[in-house]
């Protein structure tokens, strides 16, 4: 017996107890992990960023009613109780056909205007096997604006007061804390208030939320307009304020210096200016009814 | 020198047919909340976990954000609020069989077998000791284990508001079907 032979014999017992002794069950685990995708889920806390929509929507038949208040402008002094003594509210439901896909519908008491909307949630932000860096939503929105004040008549065909917009949301949630969101957009009139105003009105929408804590994060929209920008008594809307979510509820407590709260007339058409104090304190209150049967 | 050879030989078959270890991707893992509001329950087949037969050594690990909840609101919050998932994405447990000796792989039946290790949730490690049993059924063997999880052991917190939403000792159970590794 030589040790050649020794040694042979040795080595497939070496190496066959070597392996098992150096791997622990925790490296063994990862080993057999599989990839997974995962979707980035609360970019947002609610479907709406302050005013604006977010990338986020309810899910496959959940059922969110959004009861949006703005009241009056905080310079109204203490005789209005800085605003409090008017309010706007907007009252509407959104629905979830799909995950990615919702409906939804508003009564706003600002200008008398019913609207509906169509959101689709086109990519999914993910990490993992398939690593998608943004969610990116369309959203496509339709209003009918119904006061006879606003238009000076009331023989105005129904077309005349409608008013539509169309968007891109692109929004990204870089980590748990920070999510920003970019909204190109067009607004559109069939008939504007004023003569000399364009039917159309485009503007590059920013938004974003921080998470203070679990449940509370500060939310901030702004929608510069790309055209239309010196015209007198118009300014960009821009809103600011808190998402705090109870578990049931999300409230959102905000300041802003516009009143819509649907996108035909959230782009565009803010009369307030921030400078002047011609800003609201608003509220929306969301509430999501599961009506589905689960999952 | 012959026989040293055949010792070595021996020992070297020895650690191979006792190398018995026994791993699954898809462990389910399921928990029910209790509380007098409602009751909360959620699933998923995403656990990995590998058991050592050799030595009793076990590890399981399950990524919580694959638990699924009846409502997407529910598994938002879940992941958001309570588990913080983005920050402590699995829950693991690493521990060992203490009484292997009764469990007997040649035999196909159903053996009770209890466990001792280290639960980590939330990134909150707590010792425990459970019961279960390992089921042989030819080449593979079957986990199964029910066992109580105290939530304030684990500090996930939950606000007052919601106290009779979500049960303060949530049942967890699992079962894993493993397969030779």
């Amino acid at each position: 017996m030589t040790r050649k032979t020794l040694l042979a014999c040795l080595l497939p017992a070496l190496l066959l107890a070597a392996p098992a002794r150096a791997q622990s069950l925790d490296e063994l685990l990862d080993q057999i992990e599989e990839p997974r995708t995962e979707l980035v889920r609360a970019t947002f806390k609610s479907p709406r960023v302050v005013s604006a929509q977010s990338v986020e929507s309810p899910a496959r038949q959940d059922l969110l009613m959004v009861i949006g208040h703005r009241f009056g402008p905080v310079n109204s002094g203490l005789q209005e109780l800085f605003g409090i003594d008017q309010a706007t509210m907007r009252m509407g439901f959104d629905y979830g056909l799909g995950d990615r896909l919702a409906v939804g519908v508003g009564r706003s008491s600002f200008q008398k205007t019913y609207d509906g909307f169509v959101k689709y949630r086109i990519l999914w932000q993910s990490q993992g096997e398939r690593n998608i860096p943004v969610s990116l939503s369309w959203h496509s929105a339709a209003a009918v604006l119904t006061s006879t004040r606003l238009y000076n008549r009331d023989d105005l065909e129904l077309v005349s007061r409608m008013r539509y917009a169309h968007q891109l949301l692109v929004a990204r949630k870089f980590g748990p804390r920070l999510s920003l969101q970019l909204m190109p957009s067009v607004a559109h009139s069939n008939l504007t208030l004023t003569a000399d105003e364009p039917n159309d009105i485009f503007a590059l929408g920013t938004g974003g939320r921080l998470k203070l804590s679990n449940r509370v994060t500060l939310n901030w929209e702004y929608y510069p307009r790309l055209n239309d920008r010196g015209r007198e008594g118009r300014h960009d809307a821009l809103s600011l304020g808190f998402d705090i979510e109870t578990g049931g509820h999300v409230f959102q407590l905000h300041l802003t210096n516009t009143l819509s709260m649907a996108e035909p007339s959230l782009i565009g058409q803010t009369t307030g200016s921030w400078l002047d104090g011609d800003i609201h304190f608003g509220f929306n209150i969301n509430r999501t009814f599961a009506l589905g049967k689960g999952r | 020198m012959k026989k040293t050879l055949i010792l070595l030989a021996l020992l070297s078959l020895g650690t191979a047919s006792f190398a018995q270890k026994f791993m699954t991707r898809t462990a389910n893992v399921g928990f029910f909340s209790e509380a007098p509001l409602e009751n909360i329950e959620a699933r998923t087949s995403s656990g990995t976990g590998i058991i050592d037969m050799a030595t009793g050594d076990m590890a399981f690990r399950v990524p919580i954000n694959t638990f699924q909840f009846e409502k997407a609101l529910m598994q938002e919050h879940f992941n958001e609020n309570y588990m913080e998932s983005d920050r402590f994405p699995n829950a693991e447990f690493k521990g060992k069989i203490t009484n292997l000796a009764q469990v007997n792989l040649g035999r196909d039946g159903s053996y009770p077998a209890t466990v001792e290790g280290q639960m980590t949730i939330h990134g909150i490690t707590q010792n425990v000791k459970e019961v279960g049993s390992i089921r042989v059924a030819g080449e593979r063997i079957s986990v199964t284990s029910e066992f109580l999880v105290r939530v304030a052991d684990y500090q996930i917190q939950i606000p007052s508001v919601m106290v009779d939403n979500i049960a303060k000792v949530v049942k967890v159970k699992l079962v894993a079907d493993m397969q030779p590794f």
